[in-house]
């Protein structure tokens, strides 16, 4: 047959392909000229920053993640700040407070002049009138720990609803710009967790306008995603749900007026993806580097800003699981850990091993506890004393996950599996996806060896970790030490923040010698930022606000 | 016709009811705890109560479905656990998205599938058909989250070419009035963004666009060949009608069927959302979305956004079978 003569013109399929090239080469082209754009001078430009998510909401109070968080600091501010670069409480919409002696009522002066970013004044009347909103936050899902998480943990209850035995009593307005808030038992970290972004004042006009009605999830409220109101920096402008919030200049704003015009925030989930992001001029800065991409970006000229630690990882032991809850088991486990050798293989530079379930900036700290250096001669001879040469047990570590106190949990595993095979315990690796199975095997059953997890810390309080951790008996631990569970309640109700720094001293040597666990490490979370980004504040409880942040 | 169509319609109405049952039962058959999955880390036993008690976790299956059925029937799909969305509102900022990059792929498949698999067809053994035939047998089985990952590599990463994720540059203004970006920045005359939103579309359409694109090849060969074979081509040649007149008319026509059926195929897949490709390049449409919703076991979202899927899945087809007989007559007499 002689079809080769029926031709079809073939310059289809290559003018596709020259298309698809020329296409590519002009896309090179004018994203050069895209991510140097503006004048010069410190100030003016856009400075565009990559998150791992989008936020759930933009009202805080109904918050409690990162992602919701990282806008909310730039809108909004609160009563009380943080010294810059440090968890401890400073003068922020508050210049001053004072706490009665019972520990029962603060008096709160109030900056005076500051108004809110759609002209509402900011006073003791709009103070007191935040304090009465959370309080009175209808019973629903408004009420769930998913939504007003910190007022449930910190306030404990509401006005009306299932949780009514609230720490907060009161506000009262005692001038232009004066307000007392009273409690109903006392409250060591009252100030400090006024820091925290939950508890940021917001526009009571704005509320009253855009805000939740009767039933409606109060987190998704034309307030809450089109409409939040602070004194921050920067104004809210738009947000484009999965894709970008836009920020701009507060040019009203009291304190010091940002240099940028205009704050872009991206959600990008995957780690490498957001570095690749900065790498080709995406984006001018990061949160949450992946261990493996710091020095592939610091080759690259790029700058990496570590953020003081305030977290930790541990490595938890099961006590409900025989021979855990035997306590030269669990020595045995500590002395043959290398610390040291863990974190080279696993956490970014700079990273150093914890004594204690607390970081060394939290108030309690103390290096007067008992230390359990690498010894692996010592964690035989204690495995043989407690009869279990032949040790088989089970270690949990999640897949899936990066947390700011676990950069890369299976490398710790490995390295630790390997160290507890050197002194003859037999490991049975066990990984579980983070979301949801792992938490749950940990959190919610008794099937569980020992495993990682860790926690970071919210603001300054010592409660934050130790009572989160062992206040009462879990399924994670699987110990019952009603000593340790009573001291924690009480350390609690101490109303002054200074009496309590001993208080918890010991509570950290008790738990030591306890050994519920092996506190591993506080590794150093890290952001990233183009060459041109100055000015950027590494926070260890993640306040910073950008209005110093320039990128010319 | 109309009654074909009014009968396909109705016969949805079962499919999808069936769907839901057994949706529900299954979601909720996923080992790991919902409310645990809200609360992270920070889970107390008092608030995984209180979760379960507000949200209806632990009630029996058939009231939960009753309760589903009856807010489903007043259009309310409900809200995400994850992050409180309503599921339709949602879906309807995001499928934009999806049917973007579902019509890049199916752009760059087709435009490139019919002209390679016609060249390749009409001389069998020949070297562009052994290259066409290897290069779509390659495709067939690269998967596609590694191409995908491959292509950001090598064009994103290493050349710079072409922008690593996401849909648009974070710096460029553009207004979004559909949230087609392409269509959006037509309509509002930012061409840049226009342009950006192309630029962005590349990567992503032909990771995903390359197993249709294989798929299309081998079938438009196949087809392309076999109609060559018959009677009334040689007969076409024989009676000395110019060559372009016999591929348009008896061979590209009659081989375009078995090709409809294909694309049409794709076109419903490509719709369900591209779950791999759009979390490799953060495009935000329903496929990522369903894949984080997977994780936390967000029940509304997923049996939401399945149904939709399969809604539209089945108008896909229902659009293609009808498109027979408009290409062929011969369809629509029998």
């Amino acid at each position: 047959m002689t079809y080769r003569s029926l031709r079809y013109p073939r310059l289809t399929a290559v003018a596709a392909v020259a298309a698809l090239v020329v296409v590519a080469g002009c896309a090179d082209s004018k994203r050069d000229t895209g991510s140097g754009s503006g004048g010069t001078g410190a100030s003016g430009g856009t400075f565009v920053f990559a998150g791992s998510a989008d936020p759930v909401t933009l009202d805080p109070f109904f918050a409690s993640d990162g992602e919701s968080f990282r806008p909310a600091r730039q809108i909004f501010e609160g009563l009380v700040g943080t010294k810059p670069g440090t968890a401890d409480p400073a003068p922020l919409l508050a210049t001053s407070w004072q706490t009665a002696q019972d520990g029962l009522s603060t008096t709160f002066e109030l900056q005076s002049g500051v108004k809110f970013q759609d002209g509402t004044d900011f006073n003791a009347d709009a103070a007191c009138w935040n304090f009465d909103r959370w309080y009175n936050t209808p019973p629903g899902i408004g009420q769930t720990e998913d939504q007003s998480y910190y007022w449930i943990s910190l306030f404990k209850g509401f006005a009306k609803g299932d949780l009514t035995d609230s720490v907060y009593k009161s506000c009262t307005v005692d001038g232009d710009n004066k307000i007392t808030v009273a409690l109903t038992q006392p409250f060591a970290g009252f100030v400090a967790a006024l820091s925290l972004p939950s508890f940021s004042m917001q526009s009571p006009t704005a509320i009253k306008k855009w805000g939740a009605t009767g039933q409606d999830d109060p987190s998704q409220s034309e307030y809450a995603t089109a409409h939040p109101t602070g004194t921050g920096p920067f104004v809210f402008q738009s947000w484009d749900k999965g894709n970008q919030i836009t920020l701009t200049r507060n040019e009203n704003y009291w304190g010091e007026k940002a240099l940028v015009d205009e704050v872009r925030i991206v959600p990008i989930a995957e780690p490498k993806a957001r570095a690749d992001a900065l790498l080709n001029g995406e984006i001018d800065g990061f949160d949450l580097v992946g261990p493996a991409d710091i020095s592939r970006l610091q080759d690259a000229g790029f700058q990496i800003a570590n953020r003081p630690a305030f977290n930790i990882l541990y490595l938890g032991i099961n006590q409900a699981v025989k021979p855990l809850d035997d306590i030269r088991v669990r020595q045995a486990i500590a002395y043959a850990i290398d610390k040291e050798a863990v974190i080279n293989a696993s956490m970014p530079e700079g990273t150093k091993p914890a004594l204690e379930f607390v970081p060394d900036s939290v108030n309690g700290y103390t290096p007067d506890v008992k230390t359990y250096d690498y010894d692996p001669a010592k964690a035989k001879d204690l495995l043989a004393q407690a009869g279990a040469q032949n040790l088989t047990i089970q270690f949990n570590y999640p897949t899936d996950v990066t947390r700011p106190y676990m950069p890369s949990p299976g490398d710790t595993f490995n390295a630790i599996r390997s160290e507890l095979e050197a002194v003859g315990i037999n490991v049975k690796p066990q990984a579980d996806r983070w979301d949801p199975d792992y938490l749950d095997r940990i959190q919610g059953g008794k099937d569980h060896g020992i495993h990682l997890l860790g926690w970071t810390g919210d603001y300054n309080d010592t409660d934050n970790f130790l009572g989160v951790f062992f206040g009462r008996k879990s399924n994670e631990w699987g110990f019952e030490n009603q000593k340790l569970f009573d001291a924690l309640t009480k350390a609690r109700g101490i109303p002054v923040v200074s009496d309590q720094t001993p208080v918890y001293q010991k509570i950290n040597q008790q738990v030591m010698d306890f050994l519920p666990g092996i506190p591993i490490a506080s590794p150093v979370p890290s952001l990233a930022f183009d060459p041109k980004v100055k000015g950027y504040v590494p926070s260890p409880v993640q306040d910073e606000p950008w209005n110093l942040v320039s990128v010319q | 016709m109309l009654r074909f169509i009014v009968r396909r319609l109705a016969l949805m109405i079962p499919v999808l009811v069936g769907l839901s049952i057994l949706l529900f039962v299954w979601v909720r058959a996923l080992p790991g705890d919902p409310a645990r999955a809200m609360l992270g880390e920070r889970a107390t036993p008092e608030a995984i109560d209180q979760i379960n008690k507000i949200y209806g976790f632990k009630e029996p299956v058939f009231g939960q479905y009753f309760t589903y059925v009856g807010r489903l029937l007043h259009g309310d799909f409900g809200a995400s656990t994850r992050d409180g969305r309503s599921v339709v509102s949602t879906f309807f900022e995001q499928f934009p998205a999806t049917i973007e990059l579902a019509v890049a792929a199916l752009l760059f498949a087709v435009a490139l599938g019919i002209p390679l698999g016609f060249w390749a067809g009409r001389r069998i053994g020949g070297w562009v058909d052994n290259l066409v035939v290897s290069g779509s047998l390659l495709g067939v089985v690269t998967p596609v989250f590694f191409l995908a990952i491959l292509l950001k590599l090598v064009f994103a990463d290493w050349l710079g070419w072409l922008p690593t994720s996401r849909r648009q540059d974070a710096r460029i203004e553009a207004t979004h009035v559909t949230n087609f970006y392409v269509l959006d920045g037509v309509i509002t005359r930012e061409w840049d963004a226009s342009w950006d939103a192309i630029v962005h579309l590349i990567l992503p359409a032909v990771a995903l666009g390359t197993i249709p694109l294989a798929i299309i090849v081998r079938i438009t060969r196949a087809s392309v060949a076999e109609v060559m074979s018959e009677d009334y081509v040689r007969t076409a040649v024989s009676k000395g009608l110019p060559p372009q007149i016999v591929s348009r008319r008896h061979i590209l026509r009659n081989a375009m069927l078995p090709v409809i059926t294909t694309i049409g195929l794709w076109t419903g897949l490509l719709l369900s959302g591209a779950v791999l490709t759009e979390s490799v390049f953060e495009w935000n449409g329903i496929g990522r979305y369903l894949f984080l919703a997977i994780g936390q076991r967000d029940y509304p979202v997923l049996q939401g956004y399945i149904l939709f899927i399969a809604l539209i899945y089945s108008l896909v087809n229902l659009a293609v079978d009808v498109s027979y007989g408009v290409i062929d007559p011969r369809v629509r007499v029998s």
